[in-house]
C-alpha cells in the first residue's frame, strides 16, 4: 500500500513500515529549544535524571522570544539556558541573531526527508523543507535530549490542492489565511497536510515557508511540501549536504483531499481574535489602525522586507502610524542592508528591532495600547497576543500591512502596485 | 483517578495565550505565580473563584497555540483537577498528560457553569450531579494511559532511563 511523505519519513526513521494511526518511536534528526520552553525543559531533563545528551551536535538552542531581554526574570531564565548550553555543548544562538525558525534552515541540517521536534509549535515551518518538523512540549523535548527519539501516532493526511497562479498583489500568505478560514481552527487537527498544485509550485521556497509555518493554525501535527529545484536550490545556499526528496506515492491513502482554485484568490486578513476569521481585505478597508508589524517567523525573511519596501519606496508612513520592522535573522539584516530596502523602510518611517521575535509574543518591542488597532504580518492575532488583551490584532501579508502603513487604514496592496 | 468539584465553563478555542499570557510567562519558572494569572485575559477574577478541585470546561480545541507547556502546568498549579472538553489541541493534549494534568474528551454541552461534577478515569465516566446525567468519555491512547499512570514522562523515564510501551 502506498504511502503519504509523512508515512514514509516516519518509517525511515523507525526501522519499519509506518501508515496512519500506528505508534512510532522514531529517531529525531535534530531538536530545537527556545527562551520560552528550554527552561522548563531543562527542569525536565534534571527530573528525569538526564546527564548526557545524545548527540549535542543535533541540539540548538536559539534565544529569541525575549531577546535583548527585557527584564530580570527573563534574564535569569537566559542565564540558566546559556549555563546549560555551555555545560552540555549545545550550540546557541543568542540574542540578535533570528528567530528559531529561520535559524534552523540556515543551518543546512535540516532537509527532505528530516525528522525535527522543536519546542515551539511553529516547529512546523520546516516542512516547507519537505521534512517532517512539528511543535512538542518541553518535557517532550527533554526526553529526545536524552534518547534522541520520540513518540508519535502516526498522523492521517490531508491533501491541499492549490490550482491555479496568484494574481498580482496577492501573496503566501494571502493563500494561507484563506486556507486556514475554510479548513478552521481545528479542522486539521492531529492530521499532517500535504500542499500541493500548480499554486504552491509556483511560489519560491521563502514564500512556501509562510504556508507551513501557519499549518498549526489550523491544528495539523505537520505542514507538508514536496521537494523540487527551488528546495534543493534554496538549500544549496547553506549546506553542501544532499537530500533525498520524498514523494508520496500515487497510491498513498489520504484521509480527506481538498481542493481550490487560487487564481482569482484576493488579498485577505484574519480579523480579530482568531486566526481562521478570514475575509478579504476590501471587507475591512475603513478600519483605522495605530500599529503594523512587518517580520515574524512567518513573514520576516528578505522576500516579504523587499516587498514591502516596494510598496513603501518614496513614500511615508502615515503620521499616526508606528511601523515596526523585525527581520528574521540576523542574515536577513545584513542582506536587507546590503540590498538598501532597510534604507527605504528606515527612510519611510520604519523602527526596526533585533532579529527575533520581536512584538509577536506580547513582551517587548511594540506592545500597543487599549483599543489600539495592530496589523501584523505573524501568524496569531489572539486576543492579548501582543501583550494587551484590549488591543486588537488584524493579519495579513507584507504587501497589505506595508500599504496600510501608509494610508492608516487597512489597505489593498494593489492600490500601490 | 477519581475528581468531585464544580465546573468553570468556557467556550471553543480557548488558547494558551488566555491560559496563561506571554507577557507573564517568559519571566518565571514559579508556577505557584503563574497560576495566579490563568484564564486571565478570559476573566480576570478566574484564579480566585477556583475551588481545589474544580474543572474547566470547555468546548472544542481546547489549548490550540503554542507549546508552552507552562497553559497545562498553570491549570494544575491553579488546583483544577481536570480538563473536560469536546475536543483538545495536540500539543497541549501531550503536555497535560506529560506533566500529570488529566483532560478528558466528551460531550461538555450536557455541563452548565456550577455544576458539581464527579469525573472517575478509571471506570471511564463523568457524572454530571448537578443535573443527574451521565457523560461517556473517549478512551486515552494506551501510551498515555500508561505515560498519566507513571506519574507524567519525567517520571516515566527516570522509571525506564527511556521510552518504554511494552
Amino acid at each position: 500500500m502506498g504511502q503519504t511523505i509523512i508515512e514514509k519519513i516516519l518509517s525511515s526513521h523507525s526501522n519499519s513500515q509506518v501508515y496512519a494511526n500506528d505508534l512510532v518511536v522514531a529517531e529525531v534528526d535534530f531538536i530545537m529549544g527556545q527562551d520560552g520552553t528550554s527552561p522548563l525543559t531543562i527542569k525536565a531533563f534534571q527530573e528525569m535524571g538526564g546527564g548526557k545528551i545524545f548527540d549535542p551536535g543535533k541540539v540548538i538552542f536559539v534565544i529569541d522570544h525575549n531577546a535583548p531581554s527585557p527584564n530580570e526574570g527573563v534574564s535569569a531564565l537566559h542565564k540558566l539556558m546559556r549555563d546549560f548550553a555551555r555545560q552540555k555543548e549545545i550550540y546557541t544562538c543568542d540574542v540578535g541573531e533570528g528567530v528559531c525558525h529561520q535559524l534552523v534552515p540556515e543551518t543546512g541540517a535540516v532537509g527532505p526527508g528530516s525528522l525535527v521536534i522543536g519546542a515551539d509549535s511553529h516547529t512546523c515551518t520546516y516542512g516547507a523543507l519537505n521534512a517532517f518538523s512539528t511543535g512538542v512540549g518541553s518535557t517532550d523535548l527533554a526526553a529526545a535530549l536524552i534518547s534522541g527519539r520520540m513518540w508519535f501516532k502516526a498522523p492521517d493526511t490531508l491533501k491541499i490542492v492549490c490550482h491555479g497562479e496568484l494574481p498580482p498583489g496577492v501573496f503566501s500568505k494571502d493563500l494561507v489565511l484563506y486556507l486556514t478560514g475554510q479548513i478552521t481552527a481545528d479542522g486539521a487537527t492531529y492530521l499532517s497536510v500535504e500542499y500541493t498544485g500548480q499554486a504552491i509550485s509556483a511560489l519560491s521556497q521563502e514564500a512556501r515557508f509562510t504556508i507551513s509555518n501557519m499549518a498549526v493554525e489550523m491544528g495539523a501535527k505537520a505542514g507538508l511540501i514536496a521537494a523540487d529545484e527551488k528546495t534543493l536550490s534554496w538549500l544549496s545556499d547553506y549546506t553542501d549536504k544532499k537530500y533525498q526528496p520524498v514523494e508520496p506515492d500515487p497510491d498513498a491513502r489520504y484521509f480527506r483531499i481538498e481542493e481550490y482554485d487560487m487564481s482569482k484568490l484576493e488579498p485577505y486578513v484574519a480579523k480579530p481574535h482568531t486566526v481562521d476569521n478570514v475575509c478579504p481585505v476590501g471587507e475591512v478597508s475603513d478600519t483605522v489602525i495605530h500599529q503594523v508589524v512587518i517580520g515574524t517567523c512567518t513573514n520576516g525573511r528578505l522576500e516579504d522586507l523587499r516587498i514591502a519596501a516596494g510598496i513603501l519606496k518614496g513614500r511615508k508612513c502615515n503620521k499616526d502610524v508606528r511601523l515596526i520592522v523585525v527581520p528574521a535573522s540576523r542574515k536577513i539584516m545584513l542582506d536587507a542592508i546590503k540590498e538598501g530596502i532597510a534604507k527605504t523602510l528606515i527612510e519611510s518611517g520604519a523602527a526596526f528591532v533585533t532579529p527575533g521575535c520581536g512584538p509577536c509574543v506580547g513582551t517587548h518591542n511594540g506592545v500597543p495600547s487599549d483599543g489600539e488597532v495592530v496589523i501584523s504580518t505573524a501568524n496569531r492575532n489572539f486576543k492579548g497576543r501582543m501583550g494587551n488583551s484590549k488591543a486588537f490584532i488584524y493579519l495579513a501579508s507584507p504587501a497589505t500591512a506595508a500599504a496600510s502603513a501608509i494610508t492608516g487604514r487597512i489597505t489593498d496592496p494593489r492600490e500601490f502596485l | 483517578m477519581f475528581f468531585e468539584g464544580n465546573a468553570h465553563k468556557f467556550g471553543n478555542d480557548i488558547n494558551t495565550d488566555y491560559i496563561i499570557s506571554g507577557k507573564y510567562k517568559f519571566k518565571t519558572l514559579d508556577m505557584v505565580e503563574l497560576a495566579s494569572h490563568v484564564m486571565e485575559d478570559l476573566d480576570s477574577d478566574f484564579s480566585s473563584k477556583v475551588s481545589p478541585g474544580d474543572f474547566i470546561v470547555a468546548g472544542t480545541n481546547f489549548g490550540c497555540g503554542s507549546s508552552r507547556e507552562q497553559a497545562p502546568l498553570v491549570v494544575k498549579y491553579a488546583k483544577i483537577s481536570a480538563v473536560l472538553a469536546k475536543s483538545f489541541a495536540r500539543i497541549f493534549y501531550r503536555n497535560a498528560i506529560n506533566t500529570g494534568l488529566p483532560v478528558v474528551e466528551c460531550d461538555t454541552d450536557l455541563i452548565s457553569e456550577g455544576d458539581v461534577l464527579e469525573v472517575d478515569l478509571s471506570q471511564g465516566f463523568v457524572k454530571n450531579k448537578s443535573s443527574g446525567v451521565s457523560i461517556p468519555i473517549k478512551p486515552l491512547p494506551g501510551v498515555m494511559i500508561k505515560i498519566l499512570n507513571d506519574g507524567g514522562l519525567s517520571a516515566h523515564f527516570k522509571k525506564y532511563g527511556g521510552f518504554n510501551f511494552e
